[in-house]
């Protein structure tokens, strides 16, 4: 039996396909008026600062939703490259410095944003990391740099009257010190993950060794080599640390070191400025900062100012327009305030006066001013061919070896030289464009 | 009357078994031979495939770049491998027999026990080892100083004559119930009468083991055997979760799925090479088939003669 289909069924019917038929028109008038962005980046703790950016920029342009969407550091770069080629990528891509965005913007996965509104606020130094080579174009605009240096535990360093060391012997001499006196590990580093005792101890003390960014013009020009004098000596300074360590310092790894600094077990921790925060937060003791202390016979100091974050976009995105519009607003005054401000330890880049209240930021800045800033040297060196080891790779691997006692200074710095010269033309024209952009440097 | 009429062609079956096949077709065997597929291609500067032929091959093994982590990494698997076969297996062959022991007390919350960590994440799993061995805190070095021992302790996952044996243990402790409970389901399955029998004719517990149950289990043996050999050369995660993708410390714990995975993906500077990420998985595929013909061939044919002779 059928149940008959009366009048009223069919205008209730209709009546319903009508609403649904408003509804649907509707949600696709509000979807074109506006606009969603979404920021890929691997800076996972960074939502509170980017909640406060967003809101800001609405106050200007409501119609533009942003959402920052985050992956593990480790790995953002593989998530990254396997969402850009399969086109499921964010609308704005965060950039890492040097060779990986340049592969990208080569391989037209980034857009050039040479001529976008608010670039001309950045000098070429602070563009470098995000241009060709010949700093023509640029695909990202910097948002900020983190400095290198030494945070110490200062109510220690004041009940034992230690002070901060001016030279890399008193630095020396400081551990010794702190070793004997016996209550704590001199030094918060551990070899296991490797990054730690290359970014943190080969770029940080390094420089000064090498002359900064002259000896990094003269790796890409072919002039100077890893086992040469100056870098040479920086290996062999940075072998010294090994009796500082902590105990089973082999298999400590980052996380451990910070740990074992901010629960007040070691003395010093070899630092990255990204860290100022996040210390602030969980040490219960006053720390102090000091930089990477130049040998006795230097005449320059260094600071390893590591131009490190940057903004570009999706040369795939759908909402070009609107994302250009956040861009522009990235590289102006507001937001280069609010994002130094909100993450201490990361410095703007932009043209601006910007002064931080954090006073521990504020050291690390100061050392701009008094030493030449200098890039790392792994990091302006290309990546090799065909996806083999590439230098700073190989620096985690070897420096683990030298620093536990596998492998001398001078058999480190022979590895390192042969793997490299194995795959790396240098480039007498790469780092002459180097050298004129580095004396262009405001900093 | 006799029929002629041969039997229809048994339709149903292709029924049944077509959503599986389907979804096997689709999510196993066509990734793998797209990506075997892939390994004959190189990229060229604006990423599209250009047919190489073996050229990928030659790279792998005639460049010492190369062939020098691809040889390490193999024989860090064998080494994984072997420390698998040799401890998760036997003592997982044990812990059957005594929990399939007759007068036993509590078996079911052993027997839940010794698996319950098969069914954690490889990351805790990971993350917890990693602290009981850490040598900051952890609490296996207080463990050896109480017993006196202090003097053997070792920064047990830095160093590259500990890392890969103390890894492999990490997965032993996790996967050891696995074995377990297979070697278990086939030692309840003998009958009683063969054991009693031999007791009667005065063989010791011992015997009993080496001459009936043994023997009657062999089958479970090689099945073992070859899934631990397949899960062991397809591992990556625990290596990753606890050494990181470069198998720290320089390279000591690196197997062939975290030199895949650096590869293909890529790694902090190092720019991923899906190709030659392919070329590797192709290299680990015919390890593995290798393993299992093997297996096919050397073990279970002549286990199921041995059987039809019995």
């Amino acid at each position: 039996m059928q149940k008959m289909i009366t009048r009223r069924h069919v205008i209730t019917l209709a009546a319903i396909a009508a609403l649904m038929f408003m509804a649907l028109s509707q949600a696709h008038v509000k979807a074109a008026a506006n606009v969603t962005l979404v920021i890929e980046s691997w800076r996972t703790g960074d939502e509170a600062v980017w909640d406060t950016i967003i809101a800001n920029f609405n106050k200007v342009h409501p119609e533009i939703t942003v959402k920052f969407q985050p992956t593990k550091p480790d790995q953002y770069n593989g998530a990254l490259s396997a969402k850009l080629s399969s086109g499921t990528a964010g609308d704005l891509i965060t950039c890492r410095p040097f060779t990986l965005s340049l592969n990208m913007f080569k391989a037209g996965q980034l857009a050039d944003l040479t001529k976008l509104p608010g670039l001309e606020n950045f000098s070429t130094f602070a563009k470098h990391a995000w241009s060709t080579l010949d700093d023509k174009s640029t695909f990202c605009v910097p948002m900020a740099s983190v400095l290198h240096g030494f945070i110490y535990n200062k109510d220690y360093f004041d009940a034992h009257g230690f002070t901060e060391p001016k030279t890399y012997e008193e630095f020396l001499t400081l551990l010794e010190k702190i070793k004997a006196e016996g209550s704590m590990t001199p030094l918060a580093l551990g070899v296991k993950d490797g990054w730690a005792e290359t970014s943190m101890g080969l770029d940080n003390i390094g420089p000064n060794f090498w002359g900064g960014q002259d000896g990094n013009n003269g790796l890409l020009a072919g002039t100077r080599q890893y086992n040469d004098k100056g870098f040479l000596a920086a290996f062999d300074a940075l072998s010294k640390w090994t009796p500082y360590l902590g105990k089973g310092f082999e298999a400590e790894t980052y996380s451990d070191s910070q740990n074992l600094f901010t629960s007040g077990k070691a003395a010093i921790f070899p630092a990255g400025s990204w860290e100022i925060s996040g210390f602030e937060q969980s040490a219960s003791f006053k720390m102090g900062a000091f930089k990477a202390p130049p040998p006795a016979s230097a005449s320059k100091c260094y600071v390893s100012n590591e131009i490190d974050i940057a903004l570009g976009l999706n040369a795939a995105s759908k909402n070009a327009d609107a994302a250009k519009t956040f861009l522009s607003y990235v590289a102006g005054q507001e937001f280069e305030t609010a994002y130094s401000q909100g993450l201490p330890g990361f410095f703007p880049l932009g043209n601006y006066k910007i002064t931080l209240s954090d006073p521990l930021a504020n050291t690390f800045l100061g050392w701009t001013q008094e030493c030449g800033s200098t890039l790392r040297s792994s990091y302006l060196l290309p990546s090799p061919p065909n996806g083999t080891t590439d230098v700073e790779t190989d620096l985690w691997n070897n420096l683990a070896l030298m620093l536990s006692g596998k492998q001398t200074a001078q058999q480190t710095a022979d590895t390192i030289q042969k793997n490299m010269a194995g795959w790396f033309k240098p480039d007498a024209s790469m780092s002459a464009t180097a050298a004129a952009t580095m004396a262009a440097t405001p900093k | 009357m006799q029929s002629t009429k041969r039997k229809p062609f048994p339709f149903h079956i292709v029924v049944f078994l077509f959503p599986a096949a389907a979804i096997y077709t689709l999510f196993m065997a066509y990734p793998l031979l797209d990506s075997l597929r892939l390994s004959f291609f190189d990229q060229n500067v604006s990423g599209a495939p250009v047919f190489v032929g073996f050229q990928n091959f030659q790279t792998l093994f005639g460049t010492p770049q190369w062939s020098g982590h691809f040889w390490n990494a193999l024989q860090n698997n064998f080494v994984f491998f072997s420390i698998h076969m040799l401890v998760q297996n036997p003592v997982a062959l044990l812990l059957a027999t005594l929990l399939t022991a007759k007068r036993l007390r509590g078996r079911a919350i052993y027997r839940t026990l010794i698996f319950a960590p098969t069914t954690l994440s490889v990351v805790i799993v990971g993350f917890v080892w990693s602290l009981i061995l850490n040598p900051s805190w952890g609490i296996f070095d207080n463990i050896l100083t109480g017993l006196g021992l202090g003097s053997l302790i070792q920064p047990w996952l830095g160093v590259p004559g500990t890392s890969l044996v103390a890894v492999s243990l990490m997965s032993v402790w996790q996967w050891v119930g696995l074995p377990m409970v297979l070697f278990m389901a086939a030692l309840v399955g003998i009958s009683d009468d063969l054991i009693e029998a031999a007791r009667v004719d005065g063989a010791s517990a011992f015997t009993v083991f080496t001459r009936i149950k043994l023997p009657l289990i062999l089958p479970t043996v090689g099945i073992v055997g070859v899934l631990t050999f397949v899960g062991n050369f397809n591992a990556f995660d625990l290596i990753y979760a606890t050494q990181g993708a470069l198998g720290a410390p320089n390279y000591g714990t690196d197997i062939l799925g975290t030199f895949f995975y650096r590869t293909f993906y890529g790694f902090q500077l190092q720019p991923g090479n899906p190709t030659m990420g392919t070329t590797i998985a192709a290299v680990m595929f015919v390890i593995i088939l290798g393993g299992v013909l093997l297996y096919l061939f050397g073990w279970q044919r002549r286990i199921a003669r041995m059987q039809g002779l019995s």
